[in-house]
Formats: structure tokens, sequence, C-alpha cells
């Protein structure tokens, strides 16, 4: 059951300026894709072409062999993206959060199951807590306790390491790799450096 | 790897309790437009006249013009802190129609805003000595009206949600569609102080929020899109 994204000749143009022109991309179950490059090189709007956010580009993606277009549901159905923004209301708690996260998906989940992501990314004790008064760590230790908690087989996550102690960056490392060795794959843009692994594979971007 | 699977009602209702709770959350913004409201209302007799007869023969147009202002001015935030915190984009990508869960979104903005103003409305038509009679019509008419103001106004809310100073343009985009629902809500309340038939202007207003509901939750998801691409 492996799974494939293709892009072939993305090109995208930004205020009269082209990002990225005749761009051929393929990512493939086990792998994980890092996008390097400096900033401002189009890190972040590849990686919204590539979850289907932006429409404003040329070239064609592809999903299992299939064009984006057709394919769309099924590859949302197994996407799970985390942007920049960690998506995370500042109202609410971090359990709550998570439970609409889930919803989202079309499943209740329960109360239990959350509070063990919760406490996997470290935020034990902080499952009521309304988000607001968390720190950015806190915050994105929240996005990231999706990742345990919906089972998607392509993750793309923009920035993922950011506000994250030292702690933290070497466990979403472990589980970055685990996830592609158990046959999933990660699409990621970071600016840390990712440690050495078979399963690493690096583009330039800029 | 799995195929997409329902659970569109889960998602609707989950996303129904979080914008409650979210919203209930902020109690000073959910009385922004009441107070708004209040206040314009206060300040007529003041600045025109405290001549009873005078408010009594504009007060359902004073009415219903402070209501949909009210409404208009509470739309902005419908949904920037989503749009600010990246949920909205979470929302873009979900594996359900985005049209359904923009209009639990609507409907929550209604629940706590428009539905208020048409139960305050009576009270401060006692201000306005506002004639016996059109009580229960003003209520209603606004309950009704301000549905339509919420799902239209949502529309335009959703357009500007990227532009930092979207506010005016909200107005303008969405003013003219809510001229129809103004004219006759107020004339509504008009026909019932004279003792004319309400029935034909209550229908209109139904048939408006028919349109509304069938037509802006597809224009709401094209709308989000659209500024998420910008």
């Amino acid at each position: 059951m492996s799974l494939c994204l293709q892009a072939r000749q993305l090109a995208c143009e930004r205020d009269d300026r082209w990002l990225f022109e005749g761009l051929d991309l393929d990512i493939q179950s086990g792998e994980i894709v890092r996008i390097e490059g400096p900033n401002g090189s189009g890190k972040t709007t590849l990686l919204k072409i590539l979850s289907g956010q932006l429409t404003d580009y040329r070239g064609e993606l592809y999903w299992n062999g299939e064009p984006m277009r057709q394919a769309r549901e099924h590859f949302l159905a197994n996407l799970l993206y985390l942007g920049h923004a960690p998506g995370v209301k500042a109202g609410l708690s971090p359990l709550e959060n998570l439970a609409w996260y889930q919803a989202l998906s079309g499943e209740k989940g329960s109360e239990p199951v959350r509070e063990a992501a919760l406490a996997a990314v470290g935020l034990a004790g902080f499952e009521d807590v309304p988000a607001g008064q968390l720190s950015a760590g806190q915050q994105r230790r929240v996005a990231l306790a999706r990742l345990t908690l919906t089972q998607r087989a392509l993750w793309v996550l923009d920035e993922p390491f950011t506000a994250i102690d030292r702690q933290g960056v070497a466990a979403l490392e472990a589980q970055l790799v685990a996830h592609a060795q158990s046959g999933g794959c990660v699409l990621v843009t970071t600016h840390h450096a990712l440690t050495e692994s078979p399963v690493l594979r690096r583009i330039q971007l800029g | 790897m799995h195929a997409p699977q329902g659970g569109l009602m889960v998602a609707i209702k989950a996303t129904l309790k979080r914008d409650l709770t979210l919203m209930l959350r902020r109690r000073g913004e959910v009385l922004n437009p009441l107070v708004f409201f209040a206040l314009v209302i206060t300040l007529f007799p003041i600045g025109i006249s405290p001549d009873p007869e005078l408010l009594a023969s504009i007060a359902p147009g004073l009415l219903w013009v402070a209501a949909l202002l009210a409404a208009l001015l509470s739309l902005d935030s419908l949904f920037r802190s989503d749009y600010d915190d990246g949920s909205l984009e979470q929302l873009l990508l979900a594996p359900q129609p985005l049209a359904a869960l923009g209009l639990a979104k609507v409907a929550v903005h209604w629940l706590l805003t428009g539905l208020p103003l048409a139960l305050m409305a009576p009270l401060l038509g006692i201000m306005l000595s506002l004639p016996a009679g059109s009580y229960a019509v003003l209520a209603l008419s606004l309950a009704l009206g301000t549905a339509s103001l919420s799902l239209i106004g949502a529309i335009g809310a959703a357009l500007t949600v990227g532009l930092a100073r979207g506010g005016v343009l909200l107005s303008l985009l969405v003013l003219p569609l809510y001229i129809p629902v103004l004219i006759f809500g107020a004339g509504a309340v008009q026909a019932a102080i004279f003792g004319d038939g309400i029935a034909a202007h209550l229908a209109i207003l139904g048939a408006l929020l028919a349109l509304a509901l069938m037509l802006a939750p597809w224009a709401i998801a094209a709308s989000l899109r659209i500024s998420i691409n910008g």
C-alpha cells in the first residue's frame, strides 16, 4: 500500500518573480523529503501548492498516479498539514482544540486518547488550560499532538520545529523517522539541521 | 492509507459547539452589537426630538437600520480569528464540505447576534414610542431578517478576511444586498402599525432567507478559498 505525490513542471510566480520553474517532485512512502532554501525562496508556497491550498500555479499534481483534481478527496483524507500558524484557538483548551480537529475528520474520539496524545508531546497537566495562556512552543506542541492523534499517511509540515525546545526537537525527529519507516511519508521545511538518515532526501530551492 | 469517510454531522456539531464555546467565553464581544443597538436608539430621541408622535412614525425604520448596522459591525470578526491563528487553512483542508461548516459558523453568529437583537428590539421600541400591535412583528421580522443578514454578510466577511482593513470594503460589498431585507423588514412593521396585512412582507422576508440559505453557503466557501489563495 504505497502512496505517491508527484508534481510535474511546477512553476509559481509571486510579485513578478518566479519562485521556481519547471520543478519536478516525487514523494513516496517511506521518505522524509526536506525542502531547503533561504528565506523567501518559496518553501511555504511550494508546500501550500502541494497540499492543495493555492491554485495560482502552473504544472500538474498527481496523487497515486491520478490527477489531483480527481483524487482530491482521497488526497485530503490522507493528508495532515501543519502550517506556520499552529491553528490552535486561544480561547479553547488543548483538549477542546484536539476534539475539534478529530471531529473535522469525522471522528468523535475519546478524552483519554486525547489526554495521552497531549502527554506524549509533554503537555500533561496543561490539558484544560486555555491555549492563550500557553507559550508559543506549547501551542505548537498542541498542534503536533495531532500527528499522534489522527492517523494520516502524508504529513506536510511547515517549520514544525519552531519554538520547540531541544528535547521536543529530538522527539519530533524520531517521530518523523518512525512515521516514514512504517510506510508514511513526510514533506517538511525547516531551518533546523535534521539528523542524516537513510529515509531523508533533500530538495533545494532558490 | 484510507478512503474518505463520512462524519459530516459529527463535524458540523463539533463546529457549532466550538464556535458557541469560543463566543460565549468572550462575553464582551457578544454584548457589543447589543450595546451598540441600544446606544444608537437612545441617541435618536435626544438628537431628533422627544416628540412621541414624530418618533413613532420613524421608529420602524430606525430600529431596523440600527439593528442592521449592529449586525454588520459584528461580521468582520466572523472569520478573522480563524484566519489569524491558522484554523481557517485547516478548515479548508478538512475532508468535509466547506459550505456545511461555513453554514454552522454563520448559524452560531445569528444565534448570538441576530436573535438577541431581535429579542431586544421591542424593549427599545418602547423608548421610541412604537405603537402597540407592532412589537411582535418587529421581533419576528428582525429574527427572519437578521438570519439573512448573517448569511449575506458572511459572504462579504469571507471575501475580506485576508485584508488588513477589510471592514469598510465589507460594508460596501454587503449593503446593496441588505437593502431588500431592510425594505421588507421595516415595511412589515409599518404595515402592522397601519393595520395592513403583514403576511406579504413576512413571506418575502422568508423567501429572501430561503434564497440566502440555498446560495450563501457555497458563496461563503468559494470566498474563503479565494481569500486563502490571495
